[in-house]
């Protein structure tokens, strides 16, 4: 096994998943390695989070901590946010601004490009004490992240081999990512929130690559047509299989005979919303979609649903336990009214939404319901067997394409 | 007296003033009612008589669950907002008919509530909160903490939330948040 993991993949191929992906330590430490700091590009945050020169934001790539910062000159840089002394976090607050950093435990100090500019009493102290004379302030620069930004979001990589962004994303990804972050706008920062999820983080990275749960796990939407299967919408999956953008159109939902045999919790048009405003949402991208999930590999996801638009982050925090960081936005060119409605359809997602809190649980599910689960595997075969774009939403292709891309990095 | 010890620094509570002549026993009287409606709101919740919870507030009202880190840098998403009586309906009826997640219950704890101020019988006061939640297999964790900033109408036949602002301390909400707090 070339990378010493005692796992055997199925021979089925990427139709079946190991649950011992999400249930054992060394596979996690492999991620970190392969997947977070090999040839991957992750999300660090919005280019708006870092207006001005000397901002800079502490972020994670998997969950290694990150300094993300734009410098002086006004470019971006990313480094480990892990001093080169003992080891501490550099940066230990959220965000800050200036032209240095200082890690708190020592003093030792770093420009925004990582670069080690100070060691407190380098010197010594009247002549005594200090670092020996040959020691490099150059030595002991920080492991820098390739930068490459797209739509306004900066991603980040620790791998000298990763292809070029635009490579990554593919044409068809990278326009519905510029598609909700359009160059022409200004991206406002509306708030953020964080959702502890009780599983593994590919458990969530699966949930958001699985269009066939969306209308069954969240009644909500399918109660009000928010996103029924029978919406016109489909699949676009990159080349390389490991991105994907899933969308619909509200409008084009018609009564499908294959609902209402289908063994469902609710059936619509039985529940009435006394307040319908937070599901009548504005076409401002003037193409009748009214939800786009988009996820990146590894742990992007950017999201519309109606006139809510988000970005959000999946941090591991641990083999079973997976933070997601929302930041939602609008443009500063939004109207009232716009506004109002991005603030209301809120209520939509996060973590108390009411299309999105399931996704909290249902990892948690899985994650508990695998003990004992051995040499066992999950079934994906919906849609097919293989993994590409598709006009229904009825199929777990995108699911595939992870796996599939997954299996490429960790050599499984 | 019921009243212990004077107010210290700022007068508290702070009275506006047109009803500077309000006296000891209104402050008595309007700490008591709003002490009260607390006690009976989260009541309601712990009970599960959520479909009881929207009564609590006016036709036209505001509820938000919002962090501290959105409500002080003023980043005004929720974790929920309503902005209607109707919408709070809306929540109960999909937490009872659509949305999925696991039996679980609250026991909240308010106290310290603090009077600010009162202009005719329209109260804003703050108060600070700490919810368990306990999940049906008995695991029991403290879920939130923080405070409710409420506007409390005193002037009809029952008290009523005009506004009430729930800012959770911590950005974090484990799992997911159904239940209102």
């Amino acid at each position: 096994m070339p990378n010493g993991l005692d796992l055997a993949w199925p021979n089925e191929g990427v139709t079946r998943v190991p649950y011992q992906l999400y249930t054992r330590e060394d596979v996690y430490a492999e991620e970190r390695a392969r997947v977070f700091m090999g040839a991957t590009w992750n999300y660090l945050c919005l280019e708006a989070e870092l207006p001005k020169p000397g901002d800079w934001r502490s972020t994670f790539v998997g969950d290694v901590p990150v300094v993300v910062a734009r410098d002086t000159d006004g470019s971006i840089n990313a480094f480990e946010n892990r001093c080169a002394h003992r080891g501490a976090l550099i940066c230990h607050k959220q965000s800050g601004n200036g032209a240095r950093v200082s890690c708190v435990y020592h003093g030792w100090t770093y420009d925004l490009k990582g670069n080690l500019t100070a060691v407190t009493f380098q010197r010594g102290i009247n002549g005594k004490g200090g670092m020996p004379s040959d020691f490099k302030l150059t030595d002991h620069k920080r492991r820098t992240l390739r930068i490459a930004t797209h739509a306004g979001l900066i991603f980040g990589s620790f791998a000298s081999t990763t292809p070029p962004l635009e490579k990554f994303l593919g044409p068809a990804i990278a326009a519905r990512l510029t598609r909700v972050l359009p160059p022409n706008k200004t991206i406002e920062v509306l708030g953020y929130s964080s959702q502890i999820l009780p599983s593994n983080w590919k458990l969530y990275a699966e949930n958001v690559k699985d269009p066939y749960h969306a209308s069954l796990l969240h009644l909500f939407f399918t109660t009000f047509r928010l996103n029924r299967l029978s919406a016109e919408g489909g699949i676009i999956i990159d080349d390389a299989g490991a991105n994907h953008v899933s969308y619909s159109k509200a409008a084009t939902d018609r009564v499908s005979a294959d609902y209402d045999t289908a063994d469902l919790r609710v059936k619509s048009d039985r529940f009435r919303l006394n307040d319908p405003s937070i599901i009548h949402g504005r076409d401002e991208f003037g193409d009748g979609i009214t939800l786009q999930i988009l996820a990146l590999f590894p742990c992007f996801i950017s999201q519309q649903i109606q006139n809510s638009l988000c970005v959000r982050q999946l941090v591991p925090r641990g083999l079973g336990e997976t933070e997601l960081l929302w930041t939602y936005y609008g443009f500063a060119d939004d109207d009232a009214e716009l506004r109002e409605l991005r603030l209301k359809q809120a209520n939509l997602v996060g973590p108390g939404g009411y299309i999105s809190m399931e996704d909290g649980a249902v990892g948690g599910f899985v994650q508990r319901g695998i003990t004992g689960a051995g040499r066992d595997t999950e079934v994906v075969e919906m849609g097919g067997r293989e993994w590409r774009s598709q006009e229904t939403r009825a199929t777990e292709s995108p699911l595939r394409g992870f796996w599939k891309t997954y299996r490429e990095h960790m050599q499984l | 007296m019921l009243w212990v010890g004077e107010p210290r620094g700022e007068p508290y509570p702070k009275l506006d003033e047109g009803n500077s002549t309000l006296s000891r026993m209104d402050e008595i009287a309007i700490q008591f009612a709003v002490e009260r409606l607390q006690a009976r709101y989260v009541a309601c919740i712990d009970d599960d008589r959520l479909e009881e919870w929207p009564a609590f507030f006016a036709e036209r009202c505001r509820y938000q669950i919002i962090s501290n880190e959105n409500y002080s840098r003023k980043l005004p998403i929720a974790v929920f907002v309503a902005t209607s009586q109707g919408m709070l309906k809306d929540r109960v009826a999909a937490l009872r008919e659509a949305n999925i997640y696991e039996a679980q219950r609250y026991r909240h704890l308010v106290s310290s509530t603090l009077i600010l101020e009162n202009v005719g019988g329209v109260v804003r006061a703050q108060s600070n909160y700490h919810v368990v939640r306990i999940m049906q297999d008995g695991a029991t964790a403290l879920f939130s903490t923080g405070r409710y900033l409420d506007c409390i109408n005193l002037t009809g036949a029952t008290p009523v939330f005009e506004e009430k602002l729930v800012i959770c301390d911590s950005r974090r909400i484990d799992t997911l948040l159904a239940i209102p707090l």
